[in-house]
């Protein structure tokens, strides 16, 4: 056991953090540090520049355009990150389908897709849950029936993130319909413009369009766009979900944010002081603060064992679990922090970063609709509910 | 004691309870909250057809003699449907303190108007260094030859673009934070130097910052006596906040009969979700949440008709400190135990959530309110 960094150790993180703060596009960074979703062109040219230096998908093995580093460095690479306002790359093609394609897929699949998710040429999304398929993902309806040298898809995905912005959609379809749900699941990669796919946007809470309807009628896909073995799907899908579930704890993003909420607790006036002599708003940021502080080392302690070759079992959900409630618990101190301009909200504006009718400190634009947002981060990626169901039948043999 | 409505009472909530069903059907809400002006005039004429504008307001002031029972009653409806008319504002706020500070003319003038519908107004009173404390107030008003010149900036004005006058708070003598010094303007929203900024709240009302440069005032303008308005701003705020409490009972109430009947009927794994102890006790807690609520605000309600004593103060606080709390908590979990179609805007759940979420900021937050709850034991 040793908590310390050796000399390299430390030479990397001056490097990942010199390196981030000569390239990170001041465009980019305002959005994420103000938690308002980001536009496809800036994130697209910040992922371009993470490529260039070979960074853009660290967990990835080195054959595959991965850096190779050690669980150490991966570490210190997502805490720097975190700590620039550096939004990671989009997880649906780094850290989702791409592990699935480098795992499960043939060699024709990896040197088509893989680079072109490093080149950020592709933009995937994720097409898993469905209308009567959320928490019981299996039941999932969406039918592909084979013809010839392709599959012909009908059905509908819900809650698709981003699908708007997306060429390509990973889905699950059900293969045989005769067999245990889990059994009779396939893994299709299949490219939005095919004919017959019809996207509907859903507006969100915070009013804006991240989420949508994606549905498919007669949409021929070809049987070579299928990650390996036809009703293999289910294996295929929970490797992927447990990836997920540990790059959604987004414990570096909250340091900041925790960061951020002192910064505001330092100019925010009550009573004749300062917010950051209130003892009570105080004791919740700290709170918050250990809080978050158990979870990295838990975190921490968790990379370890996959360090030593251990493999995870409910752990992640753990992870899911602890950062999502964190998450929420910090934006809506922040909210708090405000005041009555928590309460500001004019979607149009915020969209843009900005609230210029009212004369509420440059802070205040953002936070709200961040709030609104991740209640969804106790929903999305399996549910906190789920989650501890994970935990006590996997765990505690419940 | 008794917690029954009287006959009359139940009358008049059940007149209110049908304008939110003829009226505010989610689609209907929605709709209207994304209109320029965010509410409708129809209504508000409606509101004033039926008496409700006056119900609040004394006889003497031409009002139908109604109670803090008789608010807590229309509130609760209104809380049910997420009504979005200026209410609070223009009856409960402007209004009420024009009745209770006002002399016989300003009463006259405006009353009688406001009543009939015709006349709409809001209460300035928080700055941006202010947050919930009343007499933190850097706004200036200097007396200058016949009248006054008021200069400051007031934050997050319910209802301050589309009012016609807005009370203002200002401080004409006395230094920052000190409850004597602080007097109640009546200022018309075209006066010369009144900046107006108006912006949509999170929860599709209204709000505006009003920036106050050099606006001349003529001494009738003047509620009540200079200087001495600090404890009539604080019993209207206080009486806001128990009407405010209802309003969040009326949400709260609605916002679990809707996640009730949803988690009843979605079904996965082959059966209703509410089959699943984890989310029936976890609807337990919010039904418990609301029935704790519900008890804070009649008792809050009822005492306010009695007097206006430090026992009231202190029974506001403990409402709104036990009414933030649940407006959390059944806002919060209301989204969660609906997965995904609680994050959508379409749907009506996740307005009751955004309304609960300022309810319990507006007029104190949670802490504000336990604090001072603390400081009047
Ligand atoms: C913002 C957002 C983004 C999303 N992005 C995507 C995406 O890109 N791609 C994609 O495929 N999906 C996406 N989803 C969908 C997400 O995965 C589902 O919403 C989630 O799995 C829950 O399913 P559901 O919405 O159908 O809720 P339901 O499954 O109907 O759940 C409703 C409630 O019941 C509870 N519940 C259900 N089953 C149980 C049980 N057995 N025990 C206890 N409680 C239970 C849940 O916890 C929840 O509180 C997204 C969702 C959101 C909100
Ligand atoms: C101080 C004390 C005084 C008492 N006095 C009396 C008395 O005077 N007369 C008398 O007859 N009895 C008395 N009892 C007994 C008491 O009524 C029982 O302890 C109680 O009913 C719980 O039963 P149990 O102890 O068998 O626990 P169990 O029933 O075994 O419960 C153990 C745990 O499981 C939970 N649990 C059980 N079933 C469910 C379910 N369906 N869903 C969710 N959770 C569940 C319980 O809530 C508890 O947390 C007393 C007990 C105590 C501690």
């Amino acid at each position: 056991m040793d908590l310390s960094f050796t000399n390299e150790e430390v030479a990397f993180k001056s490097e990942v953090r010199e390196f981030i703060e000569n390239n990170l596009p001041a465009d980019v960074k305002d959005r994420y540090s103000r938690g308002i979703h980001f536009t496809k062109e800036g994130q697209e040219r910040w992922q371009k520049i993470l490529n260039s230096k070979g960074w853009l998908a660290p967990n990835w093995p080195g054959e595959y355009g991965g850096t190779g580093w050690t669980a150490t460095q991966k570490y210190i690479f997502a805490q720097e990150m975190g700590r620039a306002s550096a939004p990671p790359p989009m997880p649906f093609g780094v850290s989702m389908v791409g592990p699935v394609i480098y795992t499960f897929g043939n060699q024709e699949q990896k040197d088509y897709y893989l680079p072109r998710i490093l080149q950020s040429e592709d933009w995937w999304c994720q097409g898993y849950s469905e209308p009567g398929s959320g928490s019981d993902l299996a039941s999932l309806k969406t039918k592909a029936v084979r013809d010839g040298d392709d599959y012909i898809v009908n059905g509908q995905k819900i809650w698709t993130s981003h699908a708007q912005h997306a060429n390509l959609i990973f889905c699950l379809v059900r293969t045989d319909q005769d067999v245990k749900a889990q059994e009779g699941i396939s893994f299709l990669l299949i490219d939005m413009d095919s004919p017959g796919i019809t996207l509907k946007p859903i507006i969100g809470l915070d009013t804006e369009h991240t989420l949508n309807e994606v549905f498919f009628d007669d949409v021929r896909v070809p049987v070579k766009n299928r990650i390996g073995e036809e009703n293999k799907g289910w294996t295929y899908a929970k490797f992927l979900l447990g990836n997920e579930r540990t790059s959604i704890a987004r414990i570096a993003q909250s340091k900041l944010r925790c960061e951020h909420l002192r910064e505001v607790a330092s100019a925010e006036r009550v009573d004749g002081g300062l917010l950051q002599d209130d003892a009570d708003f105080m004791r919740k940021l700290n709170q918050i603060e250990v809080d978050l502080m158990a979870l990295e080392y838990t975190e921490l302690r968790m990379l370890s064992k996959i360090e030593h070759g251990e493999t995870l079992t409910a752990e992640p959900s753990l992870l899911k679990i602890k950062g999502s409630e964190i998450q929420q618990r910090l934006t809506e101190l922040l909210v708090e922090s405000l005041g009555m301009y928590g309460a500001a909200y004019e979607a149009l504006e915020v969209r843009e970063g900005r609230n210029d009718q009212n004369f509420a400190p440059d802070y205040a634009h953002g936070p709200m609709a961040e709030h609104l947002y991740l209640r969804a981060a106790t929903i999305y990626g399996g549910s906190n509910e789920i989650q501890r169901n994970i935990i006590s039948k996997m765990v505690l043999g419940l | 004691m008794d917690f029954e409505l009287s006959e009359e009472q139940v009358l008049l909530k059940d007149s209110i309870d049908r304008f939110v069903k003829d009226n505010y059907s989610s689609e209907d809400r929605i709709k209207l909250s994304q209109t320029d002006l965010g509410f409708s005039r129809d209504h508000w004429k409606t509101m004033a057809e039926l008496g409700w504008l006056g119900m609040a307001f004394s006889e003497e002031v031409g009002g139908f003699g109604g109670g803090a029972v008789e608010t807590m009653i229309m509130m609760e409806s209104m809380g049910r449907g997420l009504v979005l008319e200026p209410f609070v504002s223009t009856v409960l706020l402007g209004g009420a303190l024009i009745a209770e500070a006002g002399n016989e003319a300003q009463i006259e003038a405006i009353i009688p108007e406001l009543i009939e519908g015709n006349l709409m107004l809001s209460f300035g009173y928080a700055e941006a260094q202010s947050r919930f404390n009343l007499n933190d107030v850097e706004t200036t008003a200097s007396k200058s030859g016949d009248g006054y010149v008021l200069n400051g900036t007031k934050a997050v004005v319910y209802h301050g673009g589309t009012a016609d006058k807005i009370v203002i708070s200002a401080r004409t003598s006395g230094a920052s934070r000190d409850a004597d010094g602080i007097s109640l303007f009546v200022v018309d929203t075209d006066a010369a130097g009144v900046d107006i900024r108006s912006y949509a709240t999170v929860d599709g009302q209204r709000a505006a910052d009003v920036r106050l440069e050099n606006v001349t005032v003529p001494t009738t303008a003047l509620l009540g006596a200079e200087g001495k308005a600090g404890p009539v701003i604080e019993k209207i705020i206080d009486r806001a906040t128990g009407a405010l409490c209802a309003e969040a009972v009326g949400a709260m109430t609605a916002a679990n009969e809707i996640t009730n009947e949803y988690i009843k009927t979605r079904k996965q794994f082959g059966t209703a979700i509410g089959k699943f102890q984890v989310l029936q006790h976890r609807m337990v807690d919010m039904y418990m949440e609301a029935e704790q609520s519900k008890s804070m605000s009649d008792m809050v309600a009822m005492k306010l008709d009695l007097g206006y004593e430090d026992d009231t103060r202190k029974a506001v606080s403990a409402a709104k400190a036990q009414v933030g709390k649940a407006a959390k908590f059944v806002g919060q979990q209301s989204i969660q135990l609906h997965g995904g179609m609680g994050m959508t805007d379409e749907y009506s759940i996740g307005h009751y959530f955004k309304r609960l979420t300022t309810i319990e900021m507006l007029f104190g937050n949670t802490d504000f309110h336990l604090n001072r709850f603390s400081n009047l034991s």
